[in-house]
């Protein structure tokens, strides 16, 4: 029930109550970018669950084994290497390298599939298809989960991969909603007389605004169901 | 000169020129369905929340619910003329976004507060969209967000006109914030003999208002119909698991600004559905968003974030819930 409950707090808090757009303001350019049209919004957003999640699951496992101070693999073959050390290696120092690493790939990955599969979609991408791999919504989830995996100071609370995945995966999705809701209030401000100054991102970014108004009354929401859960 | 045509307009005989419209919707069947007469009801249907509001923080409701018009006004003739527009102020939407503000404003609020909340509210709200009939969202619930955000102190209400006119300077909690920890007795709450914001003192008062505009179509019954009902049948979940429980449904009812804001904020005609399908969805999503905030979430109070969240997501349910036309769905030609 606990973990259950935990899972379900960390979808919340990363789908709405921290919105990674509307809270965090990561990934504002695909947001900003992509959001003319509904149905490429969409697109986009899938696109990025998809990085996010298979970035997700990489980071944790390169973290969780190799990367953190004790982790298993490179304890081995310290071990080995030096069998009467009593250092513990610890490798955080390449986190970025290997994160940046691990976004790359897996955007060449989608850019791939989406380019051989839905060619109208490459198209309508554009460059924001490549340009996926600096987004820093998913750096920022990578950050979130090592925060907690080499961060955690009690071994208790290190994140499994579960968690992370649920993260990820809602972080992405939390990201898709913000995005299509963006391109619905597009294309209706199409119609609209916005002043000629303000057309185009800088209306779109004092939407994203209000509508961070309007998801801070989320705030605390998790407290509440935290308690719910014990 | 600019105003020509509509003058000439104007000054034509009606009836007598007999033809036959054909243009693009809506097809309006009646002539004196104007925006100036949609407004004029919005304000005779709050008349009875003024009237309460006045009577029960006598002039400091005045004063709050002057400082909010009048600013609203003056941004709204400002902006306008920056843009280089005929001023729209005859269509008194200025005038109501000031008086819902206002209304939405506890009485303590410094003034500077009623002045930014309009100016954002007519500002970034309305104008920036292009103004009256484009805003994506509601302008007085922007402003009040903004002002809501940035002073979270001063909104709260912190002090209570007693009945015998005198000032209390005792931090009593409003109803919504206190109730989780102490009961409130219902009929004041109903009444609106209780703390709060302006307008959200009195369900009696809104139920009349709302009553009024519902009947004379100025606001369409399905959206309060869902807000209310959802919130009832949640709230009859929630009462029956505690049985035990001093906030009773009626108090999520009665409480706070939800009937207000379901008769008056949630049924902005710019800001909310078109279809009835669309009104449906919207009314009974902003009740699950209003009791997820009100039951789980450190504010006491939903309504305003409920309200913005979902005009957001207007556009989309415009999309979505388009209605079948007559004669059946139209059929999808087989590939």
């Amino acid at each position: 029930m606990e973990t259950i409950g935990s899972l379900i707090l960390i979808a919340i808090g990363a789908a709405l109550i921290n919105n990674f757009v509307l809270h965090y303001f990561v990934g504002i350019c695909p947001f900003i970018g992509v959001s003319r049209r509904v149905d490429m919004a969409f697109g986009m957003g899938c696109a990025v669950t998809f990085v996010i999640s298979i970035a997700a699951f990489l980071s944790w496992t390169f973290t969780y084994f190799i990367l953190r101070a004790g982790a298993p693999v490179t304890s081995w073959i310290w071990h080995v290497l030096r069998p009467d050390s009593e250092l513990v290696p610890d490798l955080s120092i390449l986190n970025y390298i290997v994160y940046i690493f691990v976004i790359a790939s897996s955007v060449q990955l989608v850019e791939m599939y989406v380019r051989k599969f839905f060619p109208a979609l490459y198209k309508s991408f554009g460059v924001f298809l490549p340009l996926i791999t600096t987004n820093c919504a998913i750096l920022f989830a990578c950050l979130e989960i090592m925060k907690h995996v080499s961060g955690a100071s009690d071994p208790s609370q290190v994140w499994g991969l579960d968690k992370a995945l649920v993260l990820a995966i809602f972080g992405g999705l939390g990201f898709t909603l913000a995005i299509v809701m963006m391109a619905g209030i597009r294309e209706e401000l199409d119609q609209c007389d916005v002043p000629k100054a303000l057309r185009g991102p800088a209306i779109t970014l004092i939407t994203a605004g209000i509508l961070a108004l309007a998801f801070l009354g989320f705030s605390g929401v998790d407290r509440g169901l935290a308690a719910l859960f014990q | 000169m600019v105003d020509k045509p509509k003058q000439d307009n104007e000054e034509a005989p009606k009836g007598s020129t007999a033809f036959l419209h054909v243009g693009s919707s809506p097809h309006l069947s009646n002539s004196r369905l104007t925006t100036q007469r949609m407004m004029i009801d919005v304000l005779i249907g709050l008349l009875p929340i003024l009237v309460f509001a006045i009577v029960i923080f006598r002039w400091f409701a005045i004063l709050q619910l002057g400082i909010c018009t009048v600013s609203c006004i003056a941004f709204e003739a400002l902006f306008s003329a920056w843009r280089g527009k005929p001023s729209p102020l005859w269509d008194m939407s200025a005038t109501v976004t000031g008086v819902i503000l206002g209304l939405s404003m506890p009485w303590s609020a410094p003034w500077y507060i009623g002045v930014i909340a309009s100016g954002v509210a007519i500002g970034i709200g309305k104008i920036v969209y292009g103004g009256l009939g484009q805003n994506i969202f509601n302008p007085a619930m922007v402003g009040r967000a903004f002002v809501m955000i940035s002073f979270p102190a001063a909104m709260g209400a912190a002090a209570y006109l007693d009945p015998d006119g005198t000032l209390k300077i005792v931090t009593q909690a409003t109803p919504m914030s206190v109730a989780r920890s102490s009961a409130t007795p219902l009929w004041p709450l109903f009444l609106g003999t209780v703390n709060g914001s302006l307008g959200e003192v009195s369900t009696l008062a809104a139920l009349i208002g709302g009553g009024y505009l519902c009947v004379r179509r100025s606001a369409s019954y399905e959206i309060p119909v869902g807000i209310l009902g959802t919130i009832f049948i949640l709230g009859g979940i929630q009462n029956l698991l505690n049985p035990d429980s001093t906030f009773t449904v009626l108090h999520h009812l009665f409480g706070g600004p939800t009937m207000f804001g379901a008769f008056f904020i949630a049924t902005d005609p710019v800001t909310s559905p078109v279809t009835r399908r669309g009104k449906w969805i919207y009314g009974v999503s902003i009740g699950l968003i209003i009791m997820l905030i009100r039951v789980f979430s450190g504010y006491p109070e939903g309504t305003m974030f409920a309200v913005l969240l979902m005009n957001g997501v207007v556009p989309l349910i415009n999309r979505w819930a388009i209605p079948i036309p007559v004669g059946g769905p139209v059929p999808v030609r087989a590939q």
